[in-house]
């Protein structure tokens, strides 16, 4: 029976002692938390550094979506780049899981520390292309997917990417 | 059956197989790149290394290629072992020194037996750090796309078009690391079965160009067991849709018929599905000859009207309709007012063609029957262009010879290069009588080019040969003696030639032939996917188009329904006219716009093959099943469903128990002794594989939340398939349905050489069935003559000879925009002696009795005499194979023809 009452004062002790600890309570919205970069929160459409969009519609973002909240198709520039007709995300399906930013192989598709998506209609949670794309390179500056790539586009001829040699003349019997 | 070990394992094996695709069937993942069912190996990858060892005692081994290796009794392998594991990984790591960072904009990714294998044996980092090799592109024309850098080297493409479909503008050039698979020069491939390089290249070289404009991933296709509606030999097709449009044909395996390959019209001509002519809504015509879309209840309402009991009615159904849509046209206006449909020569060809095929005591060839053959004779039927995948299995059939040479020294079958090699220009017989040059001449012995008249009278010279006679020409007694020797000869003939004569003696050979040897095959070709079909369902008492027009001017006919049918194809503007003027209440029923639609009083709108289902009857008179790939949209519905609408509206009773398609299918069974096997062509709706019906999607299906997000981010529920025993859905299992295969796709396997996994062996038939029902092994004794043959005009001395072209003689793949492309110009052809008497040169033109003219070409392979005119093209229409015109050169003619073949020029692929 004492160790019961011990007990009970000692917890009523501790509570009170809180009454002089630094209060943990953040006044949101006024004030804001520090959200690092590679937080999982809105999603956005980058460009690659020379401005150009990075996304080339390869769908390996919509077949990671363990939810199945992106929808999207490819079509050819003329320039030669593949990209997004239309590329849809349905923010009231998406759990910022961020595994379409880590199947995006050129960087396009990032997660970005915007948490705050509240509306009063579902359907503004759908977001297409353009409320998408964003005008920079997000947390990837230098990476430009065609500058690795065998495809020939405009500006970039074959042989002309990382690390290719330039075409073979088929015709040379050289070595 | 003999015992292999395999890492300590015993397993049965067939003898006779090789060891790779031993543990193919076996079900182990052995990987490979250049071996492939259909064209056996040559063990150039070195991909499939496994360990053998000489016995129980032997540790160290040595390392040996699956693909070169034959089954023994007893022999001992090792596949997961270091060594053999180690080599092959390292394999790959040497083909991927030059493999481009493509992926992500590859046609090939997700499907890629490249990707595949390479994760099959776990290559992941590339070590070394030289530059990669480079090479330009080549243009190859609308349908193919080529991207030379994603090579692998293992000669797939050169093996499969050189030597598999006798191409010759294809080559492997240059040399070492240097090598590169393409033309002399940038152009369209010549070959038509070049689309299926897409298929039989493991990596992304060759690509669907047609897909690659609007991509879509295997994974996101959803696809559905399809036929192809192109030609009447019915290959087994796999469309792929996604967001409501057709994105690609697909091979779908069927041992029997097309096996791996599919036809370039085949492949590439189903774009007409996404066509902007397509009908969307019913329509009704206005007083002033415009139509207004109305909705399809109104329509009903408006055909209860037009179809009310006491209104004479009168109905002409359609070679290129399902036999469901057929028989229900057929009930709704009874058998004596449908017209099958067909154009004035086939309606007594086309059920003289099936009649032929019931009555005679040889087996009607399969296509892997016609690949069997050993002496082949072609009467006047230019396969190449009138049924195209029977070409490629020809150029099969006279490798039987070095099948036969390679027995003789105890090689195997598989062993492609050495069979090649001892065979040389060794090929069994195939001989020909066409009209003019044919794609196959290059693999013909005796090519004997004359009228068909001519090809009559030197068939009934090969009858009286094979019958003990003389026959009065060298080569038709050499014909004769080597059909005699053959152990399975074939005869392949068909309604291209428009003449009943041809198909008589083909027959006369046939039954001949089979009095020596029962093993006798024949194949008659017919025009399209459902011409046997609808000869099937019509009789003696259904009327030409003509005599329908009679009865309509005679006022017999109030209200006529047209079936998917564009009549303007089928009969002269006199006959149109007769039936336009004289019946004011017409019901047309089609999928696309037509000339004939436009005449119609009421318009509903069909679905084509890829969303609806129906029963095809091929030539082979094999009663196969296409399912829709896409749900009806906006109003369209099946042809057999507006017809039960139809009945129903004008409350006919025979129509009110017909409640599902299945119904349908079993009625027009048990009204056809003929056709009672079709409901067993497919599995019924109620079909369960595992508790579920068989999915259409695969299980990585992605964007179903966000799809149809931008309409309304409610999601619907999934469409409902009451019709079919499939689901548009990714639940439930695609595993051992045969013929109901809607995609192949096995863990590890993403690519199409996944069918393997779905055969009962490497190579062989699929488990749970080939698609399809045969339904003319029966000889009946139907009794009958040739129909009388139509009388013909002669209003001079040139006979038309009707010259078919892959491209552009079908109605429906013409309308599809790569197709169109590729169709070319109509010319008339004739050889440079009659041209010089005609005073035409190459850029000249002629018109025929006073009609529009049309383009020259010289074509020396024309007998004398003769004209052949493009079938199938606008302009050529009112030409009548087999008739004798009188022509005269055009005057004031300037040539249009269009020298270079390309949409984009080819710029942005090169």
């Amino acid at each position: 029976m004492f160790e019961a009452v011990f007990s009970q004062f000692r917890s009523i002790w501790r509570i009170l002692g809180h009454s002089f600890s630094r209060a943990e309570t953040v006044q949101y919205p006024e004030q804001k938390p520090y959200l690092a970069p590679r937080y999982r929160g809105r999603i956005v459409l980058t460009l690659d550094p020379d401005g150009e969009e990075r996304c080339v519609a390869c769908n390996l973002c919509a077949v990671a979506c363990p939810v199945d909240c992106i929808a999207l198709q490819q079509g050819v520039r003329e320039d030669g780049r593949w990209y997004p007709e239309f590329f849809r995300i349905n923010f009231s399906r998406c759990i910022m899981c961020g595994m379409c930013e880590e199947a995006c192989p050129t960087y396009a598709i990032q997660l970005t520390p915007d948490f705050e998506m509240c509306e009063y209609q579902r359907q503004s949670m759908v977001y297409e292309k353009e409320h998408l794309q964003i005008a920079g390179t997000g947390k990837y500056p230098d990476y430009n997917f065609y500058r690795v790539s065998g495809l020939k586009i405009a500006g970039k001829d074959k042989g002309e990417a990382l690390n290719e040699a330039s075409p073979i003349d088929i015709r040379s019997l050289m070595p | 059956m003999v015992i292999i070990n395999i890492d300590g394992q015993d397993y049965q094996a067939r003898e006779g197989q090789n060891i790779l695709q031993a543990c193919l069937s076996l079900g182990l993942n052995l990987p490979y790149f250049c071996w492939h069912p259909a064209m056996g190996s040559i063990g150039a990858c070195r991909q499939c290394a496994v360990v053998q060892f000489q016995n129980a005692e032997d540790e160290r081994g040595r390392i040996v290629m699956a693909c070169m290796t034959p089954v023994t009794d007893g022999a001992r392998f090792s596949l997961g072992g270091d060594k053999a594991s180690t080599f092959r990984r390292n394999i790959v790591e040497s083909l991927m020194l030059n493999h481009p960072h493509d992926c992500p904009v590859c046609a090939e990714g997700g499907e890629c037996h490249l990707q595949d294998m390479t994760v099959m044996v776990g290559h992941r980092d590339r070590r070394y750090r030289g530059r990669k090799n480079t090479h330009r592109n080549q243009y190859l024309g609308p349908l193919i796309h080529h991207e030379m850098n994603r090579c692998i080297t293992c000669y797939r493409c050169t093996r499969y078009y050189r030597d598999y479909a006798g191409g010759h503008d294809l080559a492997a050039m240059a040399a070492h690391d240097h090598i590169y698979f393409g033309r002399h020069t940038d152009g369209v491939l010549e070959n038509e079965f070049a689309g299926n390089l897409v298929e039989v290249c493991p990596t992304g070289v060759f690509t669907d160009k047609t897909l690659v404009q609007h991509y879509t991933r295997k994974w996101d296709l959803q696809s559905a067991p399809s036929v192809c509606v192109g030609c009447a030999v019915g290959c087994n097709t796999m469309p792929g849709e996604r967001y409501g449009k057709l994105k690609r044909i697909h091979n779908r395996f069927n041992a029997e018929v097309n096996g791996y390959f599919l036809c370039d019209r085949g492949r590439f001509g189903a774009g007409f599905v996404n066509s902007p002519q397509r009908l969307d809504y019913a329509a009704a015509r206005n007083a002033d000859g415009s139509y207004d879309a109305i909705q399809p209840d109104a329509a009903l309402k408006l055909a209860a009207e037009l179809l009310q009991p006491d209104n004479k009615l009168a109905g002409i159904g359609s070679p290129r309709a399902s036999l469901e849509s057929n028989f229900l046209l057929q009930q709704l206006v009874g058998a004596g007012n449908c017209s099958p449909g067909f154009s004035a020569l086939d309606h007594a060809l086309i059920p003289y063609t099936l009649q032929l095929l019931q009555q005679s005591p040889a087996r009607i060839a399969s296509l892997q029957d016609i690949e069997s053959a050993d002496a082949v004779l072609v009467l006047g039927e230019d396969v190449t262009n009138t049924a195209p995948r029977i070409a490629l299995a020809l150029r099969q059939a006279v490798r039987s010879r070095a099948f036969e040479l390679a027995a003789e020294l105890k090689l195997e079958p598989w062993q492609d290069a050495a069979v090649r090699n001892l065979a040389q220009n060794q090929r069994s017989p195939l001989d020909s009588y066409l009209s003019a040059e044919s794609k196959l001449d290059d693999i013909a012995r005796h090519c004997i080019r004359c009228n068909p008249e001519q090809i009559a009278d030197h068939a009934n010279a090969i009858v009286s040969a094979l019958n003990g006679g003389t026959a009065d020409s060298d080569s038709a007694s050499d014909i004769a003696r080597s059909l005699l020797a053959a152990r399975r000869p074939l005869i392949v003939s068909g309604s291209g030639a428009q003449s009943a004569a041809v198909l008589e003696a083909a027959a006369a050979i046939v039954n001949a032939l089979h009095r020596v040897n029962p093993a006798t095959m024949i194949s008659l070709s017919v025009p399209e996917c459902n011409s046997l079909g609808a000869a099937l369902l019509s009789s003696d008492v259904s009327p030409s188009i003509a005599a329908l027009a009679e009865r309509a001017v005679k006022g017999d006919i109030d209200t006529l329904v047209i079936l998917e049918n564009d009549l303007t194809r089928r009969c002269s503007p006199q006959t149109l006219a007769l039936l336009y003027d004289n019946i004011s209440n017409i019901i047309a029923l089609d999928a696309l716009d037509t000339a004939t639609v436009s005449e119609a009083a009421l318009v509903l709108p069909c679905a084509t093959f890829a969303d609806s289902e129906g029963t095809l009857v091929s030539s082979e008179g094999r009663a196969q099943r296409y399912f829709p790939v896409i749900s009806t949209t906006l109003d369209r519905q099946p042809g057999w469903y507006w017809l039960l609408q139809l009945g129903r509206a004008a409350r006919r009773d025979d129509f009110a128990e017909l409640l599902h398609f299945d119904a349908v299918s079993a009625a027009c069974a048990a009204h056809y002794g003929q056709l009672a096997a079709i409901s067993a062509a497919a599995p019924l709706h109620d079909f369960v594989s595992h508790g579920l019906k068989v999915p259409r999607q695969p299980h990585r299906y992605s964007g179903r939340t966000a799809m149809r997000a931008n309409v309304s981010v409610q999601e619907p529920r999934q469409t409902q398939d009451g019709e079919s025993p499939l689901a548009y859905s990714m639940e439930g299992l695609n595993r051992d349905q045969g013929g109901l295969l809607p995609f192949v796709w096995s863990p590890g396997w993403n690519s199409n050489q996944a069918v393997h996994k779905f055969q009962s062996e490497a190579g062989g038939p699929l488990r749970g069935g080939s698609a399809g029902v045969r339904l003319l092994d029966e000889t009946t004794d139907s009794s009958g003559s040739p129909a009388a043959k139509p009388g013909l005009p002669e209003t001079g001395q040139w006979l038309l000879v009707p010259r078919y072209r892959i491209f552009g003689s079908d109605e429906l793949s013409v309308r599809s925009e790569v197709i169109a492309e590729l169709a070319g110009e109509p010319l008339l052809e004739l050889n440079a002696a009659d041209a010089a008497s005609l005073g035409l040169g190459q850029d000249d033109a002629l018109c025929i009795e006073g009609a529009a003219a049309i383009a020259v070409r010289i074509n020396d392979s024309l007998p004398g005499g003769c004209i052949g005119f493009s079938a199938g093209y606008e302009a050529t229409r009112s030409l009548v194979a087999g008739s004798r015109v009188a022509v005269s050169k055009a005057v004031d003619w300037a040539s249009s023809r269009s020298q270079i073949i390309s949409s984009d020029g080819g710029s942005r692929h090169v």
